[in-house]
């Protein structure tokens, strides 16, 4: 499946995904960020529960230096 | 004015919350999260802004964050929508904001009209400002220097205005005192000027005529010595807040009144 992260398409071998799978796969475990899918912000204690499709959009963000 | 001694209570009281330092900075434009926490240790300041951005994928799983570098425990982050040119943008990044740290929900509002000014749409900061409100976050509100549109924000329930002195990035320092003091004079929460500060007789000024505290980042980091002058931030805003609590002596023109005695000269 494919699926928009931050704008880029990414190819997964799963035909599904839960976001807690998809930040270790992603190297971003142990960080601080927030992750949006199709416009609705996933609660972390939901991610073990929710599952990412094929054609989402997912939005990664996390804070950066800014005035 | 005499109850108003200057001293450690004299602190910045935002929505409830309480603060040692007047001096709100920014974090961006620093060549190191090093520098920036070097810059912010010499200020003093208690409330840091931040922005919200995607994260950068490709990353090091043990590159640093510059979360790590300003501790929760130390600081009270203040994400802002900086980059967002409508409300439904910024509510969008702040309701992100939110969630990225567990549930905090003092914000700075900033919705900009147009890249080149970077000044803001009052229009779409209302609109936003509005529903954030009801959604239970603590709007302190970017805003131009019109005196009804800070009265507007105040009323929807923004928890401090802040008012531009100049555009974001000029360094222009404070163009129109006037409409400060009209802002300051109606207001009932904190007014933090923000934006446009140039170097520290700016704050000095800003402090002098009233307002509860000054916001700035470029200032600070494009500085050629930043951390020197984020110490010199400090004491123009203490400073000019002391001199403003004081209360300066009247400006007399024509009516010259000497310091020493005019009895006893020499003749």
């Amino acid at each position: 499946m494919k699926i928009h992260i931050n704008g880029n398409i990414k190819e997964f071998k799963s035909k599904k995904i839960t976001p807690e799978e998809l930040i270790i796969q992603l190297n971003l475990n142990g960080k601080r960020f927030a992750i949006e899918r199709n416009g609705e912000i996933i609660p972390k204690k939901n991610f073990d529960e929710i599952h990412i499709n094929d054609g989402d959009k997912i939005e990664i963000i996390g804070a950066v230096g800014g005035g | 004015m005499a109850d108003k001694i200057v001293n450690k209570t004299d602190d910045l009281i935002i929505a409830g919350r309480s603060f040692q330092s007047r001096l709100l900075i920014g974090t961006g434009k620093y060549n190191s999260f090093k520098e920036t926490r070097a810059a912010i240790n010499a200020s003093q300041s208690k409330i840091v802004t931040v922005a919200i951005r995607r994260v950068n994928l490709g990353q090091s799983p043990d590159e640093p964050s510059l979360l790590e570098f300003i501790p929760s425990d130390e600081f009270t982050y203040l994400p802002n929508t900086a980059g967002c040119y409508s409300s439904d943008e910024a509510i969008r990044t702040l309701r992100l904001a939110r969630e990225l740290l567990d549930g905090h929900n003092l914000v700075k509002l900033e919705v900009l009209g147009d890249p080149d000014t970077l000044y803001p749409n009052v229009i779409e900061t209302i609109n936003a400002a509005e529903i954030l409100i009801k959604d239970g976050f603590d709007v302190m509100v970017y805003t131009s220097d019109d005196p009804i549109i800070a009265k507007q924000l105040e009323d929807i329930g923004c928890c401090a205005i802040m008012p531009l002195a100049s555009l974001i990035g000029s360094g222009m320092g404070i163009l129109n005192p006037w409409n400060l003091e009209i802002i300051i004079d109606k207001a009932n929460v904190p007014v933090i000027v923000d934006a446009g500060v140039g170097t520290a007789s700016d704050a000095t000024i800003a402090m002098e005529l009233g307002c509860d505290g000054v916001l700035m980042n470029t200032a600070i980091a494009l500085a050629d010595n930043p951390i020197l002058m984020a110490s010199a931030m400090k004491k123009a805003v203490e400073s000019g807040r002391e001199a403003f609590i004081a209360g300066r002596m009247d400006k007399k023109l024509y009516s010259a009144s000497p310091s020493s005695p005019t009895k006893g000269l020499i003749k």
